[in-house]
Parts: C-alpha cells; structure tokens; sequence
C-alpha cells in the first residue's frame, strides 16, 4: 500500500475531486486546545441533547468539539474532527477536538465496546447538522433570501454573492440549542472529508516526543508517590516500618490507609527507593484456587443466576436422539491489558474541590465513583482526560486517579501516581476466565439439527462500573466490579432449528474482572466458531460453504464470500496432510458483532511445528463490512492493531498465580507477540457510504482466536479448545488426537 | 550526598543534580529536562519505549546510571527532528501512518536509527530482528516494518 501526501493546499485544490479515498491526507491542524490549560467558559452546557454542549464557535471562525468519547489510541479524535469538520461544512483545520474533561464534555458513556464513532460521533454529526441548519436559517433572514438559496463552504454561508461567515451569525444568539434529531444529515454523495484517509493528527507528536501523554504532565509544586500492594490479594497490612525510606532525601510522608499503602517523595526517583526502602508486614493470605485446578475451580463457583439468550425448539431432545452428538468444553485464560505505559495520574485538592487528571476511559464515571469513594458532592469533582498509554478496556487508570486523589488529599499537595510494572501486572483488572460447554448435532443432509451452549462467566452488576481498588484497599465506599457484558455474543446467528445459548453468571470470580477488548465476545466467539467448525468436520462440509448454508444474512454472507476470494479458499474437508515437522493449515471464522453490527469474516494461515508443538501465523485475510468508512486507513490501522494483539492473546497470554497474588509481573512472565512472530495482513474494507458507521476494532479481534485454532484443526487434524495454544497444549492433544 | 552531572543531550550541555548516582538516566531526561521522548514502560529494560543513544548505540535509559551518562553525548528522539523538520524515519511513520497510542513509538524510532546507522539495506527481516525486543501492545508492528522500509529507502 503506498500512501501520497497531500498538503492542505492540495486538499483544499482536491476537496471538491471524488475518488480519492485511499490517499492518506496530511496537513497542518490547528494546535489542539489543551483541556488541561483550558480557563472552560462557565456555566458552558454539557448536555447530550445540547447543541453547545457539542460545538463552540469561536470569534475567529474556529470551532472547539467537545467530545465525551477519548482517543484511546485508536485515531478517534482525528475521525470526529472529520465528522464535525464535514457535517459543519468547516475547513479541517480550523476544527480542534476536546475530550473527556467533565466540566466541558457532554457524558457520552465509557470508551469503550468500538462505540465512539457509532455512538458518540453521530451525536456529534447530529449537534453539527443541527448548528448548520440553524446557521443556514440566520443566514437567510440576514440576507432576506429562502433559506434554499443558502449554500455552505468553509464555516461560511453564502447566497450566490455574498458571505458571512459562522461567528459573526452567532454574535448576538450564540448557538444556545436543542439537538434537533431531526435535523437534515448531509448526503453522503456529496462528502468531502468523510471516508478520506485523513492523517492522523496526533502522530507528528508522538514521532518527535511533542505529544503531551497522561504521563508527562506536571503541575507546579507536585509531588511523586508510589504504591506499595498488599503481599496477597487480600492480605492485610499489619505493620510498616519506613524507617530506611525516611532517611532518603526528599522523603514525604508514608500514606496508609487499611491496606493502602503509599510514599510520597519530592522526586520520582525518591519515591521509587523510598518504595524499596520501606518494610510493610502483611498477613499470610491464601484464598486464590490452584492455578492448575482453575477450570473446575470455575465450574464449582455457585451460580447466582442463570438465563437463556435464544431458546428454539427442543435441542436437548434432539441431542439425546443424535448418536453422533458432538461435546466440547472450550476455556479461555485470564488477561490482562498490557498497555507498555502503566498507569499514571495527578491531583490536586483546592479549597476542597478536587480536579484528577488521568488517561481514564471514563472520566464522567470516574468523577462519581471518586465522588462516593471521597463523599464529596459530584460538582466538586472534575476529571480531565490526557492521552495515555494504549487502553484496550478498564485497566488501571482508574485505580491510578484514585491513589493520586486518597494521597493528595492526605498531603494535601498536587501529587502524581505513577504505577510501575508490577504494580500493573499485578493489579490492574483482569479479563476472567471463561468456561464454555457446547453440544450440536448434525443431521443427514449436512445441516446443524441442534446446538446448545453454556457459558460460565462472572456475574454482572446493575452499576456497569469497576471496583476502585484503591476505595477497597483503604475500606473507602465502592462498588462491585463488573466483567464488561461479558455475556455478548454467546447468541450466534445461524439458523438452527432447535437452539439453546444459555448464561450461568457466577457468584464470584478469582481476581477484580473488567472488560478489555472484546468483553466476553472474544471468549464466547472463540467457543462459538470453533465449534461451528467441529460441526462442519461432523458434517463432511468445508468450513466457508458450511457457514454459508446457515446464513441467510446478506451481508453477512458476502463478507464471508469476500473473506474466501481474498485468501482464494479451497474447499476443505479433511485437515491437511501431516507428513514433515513443519504442517500448514487454514482457517475461517465469522460473525454479526452482537447481532446487530459489523460483520467480520477472517482466514488465517497457520503454520505448526509438529516436534515442538508451536504454532505460527503465517497470513491474515479478513472482509469487514461496519456500514460508512469515516477514515479507511484509521480503519486498516484498528484492524491490523486488533489482530494482531489478538493473535499475541491466543498464542501467548496467561496469568499466573499462586495461591496469594498473580506471578506474571512483567514482560518475561507474561510475554506479548514480537516483531519475528507478526504475520502479514490483507484486508478487504466493504464501505456502505449510505449506511450508518458501525463499531470497527474489537469485532475483527472477536474472530482471531477461533480461526486460529481452525487452522491448527486444518494443519494437524487436532482440535485446541483451551486459550492460550501454548506448545505444551499442542503437544498434549496431538498426543491425545493420534 | 546530592551530586551534579554534566549531560550532553541533543547537542546542548545541561547540568542536572541527583540524590543517588543510581538513578537511572530516564528520570533525568524526563523530569529534570523535560523530555517526552524516552518513556517509561517497564524499568526493567524488556520494552524498549526508553530508548536512546548513548555514543551512537541505542540503550535502555531506565537500565542506565546517570552516572555512566555522564559526559556522553546523549540522543533522545526530540534530537532528531521537530514537526516541522521530520527526520526521514521520523517522516517515514508519519507517512506510514506508523503508530496507535505510540507510547512505544520512541523505541521503534530509536532502534530503527540504531539499524540504518549500520546497515542502509535492511530485509525484512533484518528489520524485525532489530526490532525484536522492542514490545507494541496496540499491534502496529506491520506499519513500522513498512516504515522502516521507507526510511531506508529514503536514507539510501
């Protein structure tokens, strides 16, 4: 792929030229307000339903977005600047985005679920389209014209002959209003920015060291501190001796609350001796199962509810009659985020109001729990959100802010938390483990006549929030955790005439659970497509035509045909030949994100070493169809990252514990795909530029797993039904299979 | 017991106090001179993202003593280029479009130098064995092989 440069004269020259959209486009944006630095316009509306809670035009025809979804890392900011700069009919540069900073941003939930462009991006297109409407309408009063006659160009109307531009029509109204959901959308046909490959405004920053990360930032009269966790998981703090830390220079104080425990020094460097320095006593705490009895451990656990998601026919029945009934009971180990950069935040307590800055998925969510852990009216809280490290779900950025406010507030000082690896390892919050029981029979003409499946998963909250652990720690107010809707996608979409998917939601789970990419999708999709695959091997059918055959959804199905035509997929019935150490193999997987979103379908081409039992992915294909293309290279990007990441997941990753506390405390222990081990990518991007935008990102990640372990079935004729495909599974059910 | 130390760094001489000779050159870099370059990842030197150049070779800033940098010409990535004067590998990722959350980006840049510095027509696998131990969580690892590709083309 070759990317051409267009500068913002070129793409001015361009703008109105169609067709362009595989170039990516680069050009100088405005300098991005830093919320940070941002004296916010008091009393400024943060309402969802406000138009200047979105938009704000300023006096020199540049427009502030105030967006409640953040860029994880994920290109979103630039994605919305194109939404707004587009539905406003605003030059790009004159658009800057601010984001997740509660006292400016509407609340437009968690980052997270690939929701920000579906979700929070068309809020913004609707507040934008809304705006231009009205401007339109002031335009024509001024000029005394229908407003038919009103065209829009580069933050100005105009009548044929004259222009005004945008600030000077909300001089004396302002902008002060509802969101009409009603408000004309631009036809998509008549796009100019939309479903470019618009360069990413962020990226000259972090190639240079300009880009201002969570981590960087600093305020006058900081303090550092560090944590020091508890030796097991619930073990308690019984006595601390901080003699030796104390005598370092630039000691602070000792912060210790319950079984939180913290020093605070005036230099990083002094903070992290006076960490190694100090000698904490903790109690013997051992309650966490054995690592190598985890799955019966799980199926133990009681069950505090359990629900059927689709319920057709009478599986069980037909099941009982099938003689060839297939069983299966797939697993999926514990995770954890991983991001290179471990959290960090500050506070800063001021005439008891609190202001926390941090790289938080969630600032408005944030705000509450910190509210109720320190009960302190919400008002008198406001988080602000700075770019972090990459954040693949609710990790510790969170339980960062909270350390940095319980240890300001006890200084009471500006302070700044910055965890270390271990502590990041160690205790950010993990994706569950997840156990999942199939049963599926096939009938004599090749088709699915009963599949039945069970999920155990944690249970879900009502509150969809996670514990800070930081509030738990010290015996501060807080909630429950909650996995993520980690029961998402267990429900398939293929037509079946006796059906059964069924949730057990457990009572308790071995360590704090959130949600990190694709929640619960990725474990019950892996389930999901592999067994579909055990079922097409019953069946005699080939994997694609198999699917196929129970799939009535058009766009389902030619995601699936795209798929085959891109990696030129061969029917295959039977794995391939096992002769020499080195066997290959492929794999297909597929599915309707939840149902009711983006389709992806993948092949991925293995390669597995029959003496040593590990396995490489060679090559990936996948078709992806999430309705409208905001940024088609920003979606490659997402792509790549998200299956990768996940091929890292299903090959290589694993918590491990012992009875206290987890042992994976850094890279060695828990190690990541590296540049050796990355296959290459080839994508198909179906863009649908009438439809809505849909999700894009965690959906490919949900399909990785499943079609690995099909192409390990491929290659070795041997089933991995067990996350991660570690060597040593590999060897145990070759020796099992044959 | 504190001690002063005389950094080179990007070409200017800075003087920077510590408390602990011990002290990697990391939190110099990024607290004493207000670096963002060099990041901090793991301290353990498993992740690469605190690369820099001590004398030309690419290092571990949170692996090394301030006191062993001391008097050595230092490297970070804001040495390199500006947004407004990209060196070509810098160039070459904005081109490539070659980063996600870019935590780790200065690592990919720095070792990326290391390897061009010594060899101007690297394969493919030439780049992602230079590459090797430096981690990306976000899974950009394609888009920097290719942009590295464009950096040495472009270096040639």
């Amino acid at each position: 792929m070759t990317h051409d440069i267009l500068t913002h004269e070129r793409l001015t020259r361009r703008a109105f030229l169609k067709g362009a959209g595989s170039l990516v486009v680069t050009f100088t944006f405005l300098p991005q307000r830093s919320s940070a630095a941002d004296a916010a316009a008091p009393g400024k509306s943060v309402a969802t339903n406000a138009v200047d809670g979105f938009i704000e035009i300023h006096p020199d025809n540049t427009v502030t977005i105030y967006s409640g979804k953040v860029d994880l890392g994920t290109g979103v900011r630039t994605a919305i600047t194109q939404i707004a700069s587009e539905e406003l009919d605003m030059p790009l540069t004159a658009v800057s985005v601010i984001q997740g900073d509660t006292l400016t941003t509407p609340d437009q939930g968690v980052t997270f679920g690939s929701l920000s462009i579906q979700v929070g991006g068309m809020q913004i297109r609707q507040a934008c389209a809304t705006a231009r409407a009205v401007l339109v309408q002031r335009a024509a009063e001024r000029f005394k014209v229908p407003a038919s006659v009103i065209k829009t160009h580069e933050g100005q109307c105009w009548n044929g002959s004259e222009r005004v531009p945008y600030a000077t029509l909300i001089e004396t109204e302002g902008l002060i209003l509802k969101v009409d959901p009603k408000a004309l959308l631009k036809a998509p046909a008549d796009y100019v920015i939309v479903g470019r490959s618009v360069a990413r405004l962020d990226i000259p920053g972090k190639v240079t060291g300009r880009f201002e990360y969570m981590q960087d930032f600093r305020l006058p009269g900081m303090l550092h501190a560090r944590v020091i966790r508890p030796a097991g998981v619930h073990a308690e703090l019984l006595s601390v001796d901080d003699s030796a830390a104390r005598k370092l220079p630039g000691f602070v104080a000792t912060v210790r609350e319950g079984n939180f425990l913290a020093v605070v020094s005036r230099t990083e460097w002094g903070a992290i001796q006076a960490s190694q320095a100090i000698r904490p006593v903790w109690s013997d705490w051992q309650g966490l199962p054995e690592q190598d009895k985890l799955w019966a451990y799980v199926r133990n656990t009681a069950v505090s509810k359990s629900e059927d998601l689709q319920k057709v026919g009478d599986p069980a029945a037909v099941l009982q009659q099938s003689p060839k009934a297939l069983r299966a009971t797939y697993d999926f180990a514990i995770h954890t985020h991983g991001s290179i950069g471990p959290s960090c935040a500050v506070a800063e307590w001021k005439d008891g109001k609190l202001t926390c800055w941090s790289a938080s998925q969630q600032t408005h969510l944030l705000r509450k729990q910190l509210a109720q852990m320190m009960k302190v009216p919400d008002a008198d809280v406001r988080c602000i959100y700075i770019d972090g490290s990459g954040c693949y779900g609710r990790n510790g950025h969170e339980d960062a802010a909270a350390d940095a406010v319980l240890i300001a507030k006890v200084v009471n000082q500006p302070v700044r938390v910055q965890w270390m690896r271990a502590d990041e390892h160690g205790w950010d919050p993990k994706g569950p483990p997840t156990l999942l029981d199939f049963a599926g029979a096939v009938d004599e003409t090749g088709h699915i006549a009963a599949w039945s499946s069970q999920a155990y998963i944690p249970q879900r909250p009502a509150q969809v929030s996670v514990t800070l652990l930081t509030a738990d720690l010290a015996n501060m107010p807080h909630e429950d955790a909650h996995p993520g809707n980690v029961h998402q996608a267990l429900a398939i979409g293929y037509q079946v005439p006796n059906l059964k998917t069924t949730v057990h939601s457990l009572s308790h789970t071995p360590f704090r659970a959130s949600w990190i990419r694709a929640p619960g999708r990725m474990q019950n999709t892996f389930g999901n497509e592999s067994f579909m695959d055990e079922l097409a091997h019953a069946a005699g059918g080939d994997p694609v035509a198999f699917r196929l055959s129970h799939l009535n959804d058009a766009r389902g199905r030619e995601c699936l045909e795209r798929v085959a035509r891109l990696a030129q997929w061969q029917p295959r019935t039977t794995p391939a030949s096992t002769e020499g150490d080195v066997v290959r193999g492929r794999g297909v997987s597929y599915i309707k994100y939840e149902l009711v979103r983006t389709y992806v379908a993948v092949v991925a081409d293995v390669e597995v070493h029959r003496k040593t039992g590990k396995i490489r992915v060679t090559h990936f294909y996948v078709a992806h169809d999430c309705g409208q293309i905001i940024n088609p290279d920003g979606l490659k990007n997402q792509l790549e990252g998200n299956i990768i990441q996940t091929i890292s997941r299903t090959l290589l990753e694993e918590i491990k514990f012992d009875r206290s506390h987890i042992t994976s405390l850094d890279w060695k222990s828990y190690p990541i795909l590296t540049f050796p081990e990355v296959p290459t990518i080839a994508m198909d991007l179906i863009d649908r530029p009438n439809e809505k935008p849909w999700g894009a990102g965690e959906p490919t990640a949900s399909v990785v797993p499943s079609a690995i372990g099909n192409a390990v079935y491929d290659a070795l004729g041997v089933r991995l039904r067990s996350v991660p495909f570690t060597p040593q599974k590999v060897m145990q059910a070759m020796r099992t299979t044959i | 017991m504190s001690q002063t130390y005389t950094l080179k760094v990007n070409g200017a001489t800075h003087t920077v106090t510590a408390d602990d000779p011990k002290m990697p050159l990391l939190y110099a870099l990024r607290n004493d001179l207000a670096l963002r370059g060099p990041r901090f990842g793991c301290g353990l030197g498993q992740c690469g993202a605190c690369t820099v150049h001590l004398e030309g070779v690419a290092v571990r800033s949170c692996s090394v003593p301030i006191s062993d940098a001391a008097g050595k010409s230092i490297t970070t990535l804001e040495g390199l280029g500006s947004p407004e004067h990209l060196h070509p590998i810098q160039q070459a990722f904005v081109d490539e479009q070659a980063a996600q959350c870019g935590y780790c980006i200065n690592g990919m840049i720095m070792q990326a130098k290391a390897l061009l510095d010594h060899n101007q027509h690297p394969s493919e696998q030439d780049i992602r064995d230079a590459l090797a131990l430096n981690l990306c969580r976000c899974g950009t690892h394609a888009r920097i092989i290719r942009a590295v590709q464009r950096a040495a083309a472009a270096l040639a």
